[in-house]
């Protein structure tokens, strides 16, 4: 089990986003000059979720 | 009537972007109805309803756009399908000309994103855990939005994200702030002293506009997601965040809100929270909760009490709860209100966005109207007169938009619960904020003073949640409700209270205002 004991030192002072699926949110994290990046995200396997699940399981644990 | 459908293959937009395309459509001249979905079965089943799904519309699949409108004559409906390609062009052509990166996954944006630490997922919940788990291998902090995620996957990246030290907020975490930076659903609160735990997000909004108004601010607030307290989930989120704000220099005192944990994690929880050695609050949203102050921890049942008690708490006062912030003005409007209820109107019709703030109204009507007098869809123990409906519910938002986004099924239920004869209150929230509709109360106020118009006597209470730095702004809101006719009060529990003293018997009126009804 992890500490979280640092968890907003290890957080830093800034807070840097990656946003995927409503757009309005990273347009207001925008507004608010907080570093955003929008995927232009499309569900993946022809909008299959059966087949998106197995596909995600079959991903390298990095 | 005319329909005419334009099926755009493998053109994915999000649901609120769509939302907006659909409610621009309806504006066209002869429009009389529009729909912009994407081809999912959940959607084609509800254009079926609608009796707008077309032989073309019929051929969609999930990953392509169907927009289909009705119009007086085949011109007008040509006209918006026209405008529509105008508006879904200009939205690409704004993104092109923004010089904006768009990386198409989230591996893509994490390489092109110096010092990505956050992963903000609002994505269709069927698709939700598996990015999660992506963001979390990369190393990403992950506020999940979405919601259908299962409790399965749920324990699981609960699991993956306490062995790499990260939090996993949600899912369905509608609100957080990490850092001073609001996420999701957020009011704009000034930064302060007080860490927040919450497993509901417009419950975390209330509190926190409620300690802006009294001058304090947030450090930090984490969003759990409802199910965390449970025996499966076995609070794994809460004890992170409890462990990071007890270590946290910039935070004073902690506030929990949520519902009583399983008896299984209770001990655990409250074993943690004593040992922080910090003050701590805990709204704990349930039925026969002991309340008060032992040691560091003071124990309340409301979100108004939870922000109340840390406000005293760190002035060194002592708590005391209250029904009403100004009785006299209570008293004044309950009893206006009781001489002009019509005959039979006794029943309160409570019609919510915001999902915690239902159950707290609920919660609060139950003692005061009879526990089997309280019904709708929170698993209230009664059938009924009185009514609490979350119109944010799984049930209401398949295929459609959350109500603090889109109040068309708000206006709908206003509607229907004002021909009910027996309707003496409508009971309902407003929720400001980042990321919720630029006029919420706008939105709902024709309805409102239409039934009010239709209806001698009936009452409209309403609370906004919200702050004066909301792009909303909160004077602006409570005064276009309070010209639609509503009595708008300072917190969703007074509101609740205030339904119960117009609509309740008179014994209702004395415990909780004093004097005669």
């Amino acid at each position: 089990m992890a500490d979280y004991r640092d968890l907003f030192a290890r957080l830093g002072s800034e807070i840097h986003v990656v946003n995927l699926g409503l757009e309005r949110f990273a347009e207001t994290l925008e507004a608010l000059g907080v570093p955003v990046l929008h995927v232009q995200w499309t569900p993946p396997a022809g909008g299959d979720p059966e087949r998106a699940r197995l596909l995600s399981l079959l991903e390298d644990d990095d | 009537m005319t329909t005419r459908t334009t099926l755009k293959r493998s053109f994915y937009q999000d649901s609120v972007a769509l939302m907006g395309l659909a409610r621009e459509l309806r504006t066209g001249a002869g429009v009389g109805e529009a729909a912009a979905l994407m081809g999912t079965p959940a959607n084609l089943a509800l254009m079926a309803d609608a009796g707008l799904l077309t032989d073309e519309a019929r051929a969609a699949g999930p990953n392509d756009l169907v927009i289909v409108v009705r119009a007086d004559s085949a011109a007008e409906a040509e006209a918006a399908l026209a405008r529509a390609e105008s508006l879904l062009t200009a939205r690409r052509v704004r993104v092109e000309a923004s010089g904006r990166r768009c990386p198409r996954t989230l591996d893509s944006a994490v390489r092109q994103l110096q010092g990505a630490n956050v992963a903000l997922i609002s994505v269709p919940g069927a698709f939700a855990a598996a990015e999660a788990r992506k963001a979390l291998r990369r190393g990403l902090h992950v506020m999940l939005f979405s919601d259908n995620v299962t409790l399965e996957d749920e324990t699981a990246l609960k699991r993956l994200a306490v062995e790499r030290g990260l939090l996993l907020m949600g899912p369905d975490c509608g609100t957080a702030y990490l850092g001073g930076v609001p996420l999701g659903f957020a009011n704009a609160v000034p930064r302060g002293r007080i860490g927040l735990v919450a497993a509901s997000g417009t419950g975390l909004q209330q509190v926190v506009t409620l300690l802006a108004a009294a001058g304090e601010g947030v450090s930090q607030a984490i969003g759990v997601g409802g199910r965390d307290m449970s025996g499966p989930v076995g609070a794994a989120m809460t004890l992170a965040a409890l462990d990071a704000l007890g270590a946290d220099p910039a935070t004073e005192l902690i506030v929990v809100v949520g519902k009583p944990p399983a008896p299984a994690v209770r001990a655990t929880v409250e074993a943690r929270l004593r040992a922080l050695g910090k003050p701590a609050v805990v709204a704990m949203l349930g039925r026969e909760i002991a309340t008060g102050s032992v040691g560091p921890l003071t124990t309340v049942v409301t979100l108004e009490d939870a922000a109340a008690a840390a406000v005293a708490r760190r002035a060194g006062r002592a708590f005391e709860p209250h029904a009403f912030s100004n009785v006299a003005t209570a008293r004044h409007r309950v009893k206006e209100y009781r001489a002009t209820r019509g005959p039979g109107a006794a029943a309160v019709r409570g019609l919510y966005a915001g999902g915690t703030l239902a159950y707290e109204a609920l919660l609060i009507l139950e003692p005061l109207l009879g526990a089997g007098a309280v019904g709708g869809n929170l698993g209230g123990h009664g059938g009924g007169p009185h009514r609490v409906l979350d119109l944010g519910a799984d049930e209401y938002t398949v295929g459609r938009a959350h109500p603090m986004l889109d109040a068309a099924l708000r206006v709908e239920e206003i509607e229907r619960a004002a021909k009910e004869p027996d309707t003496a209150v409508l009971l309902v929230d407003v929720v400001l904020g980042h990321g919720a509709a630029p006029d919420p109360a706008g939105d709902i106020a024709p309805a409102l003073e239409a039934a009010r118009r239709g209806r001698r006597g009936l009452a409209v209470v309403a609370s906004v949640i919200g702050t004066a730095a909301d792009p909303q702004g909160l004077a602006a809101q409570r005064a276009r409700l309070e010209a639609a006719g509503a009595w708008v009060l300072p917190s969703n529990a007074q509101a609740a209270r205030a339904a119960a003293c117009i609509a309740g018997e008179a014994p209702v009126v004395e415990m909780l205002l004093g004097g005669r009804a």
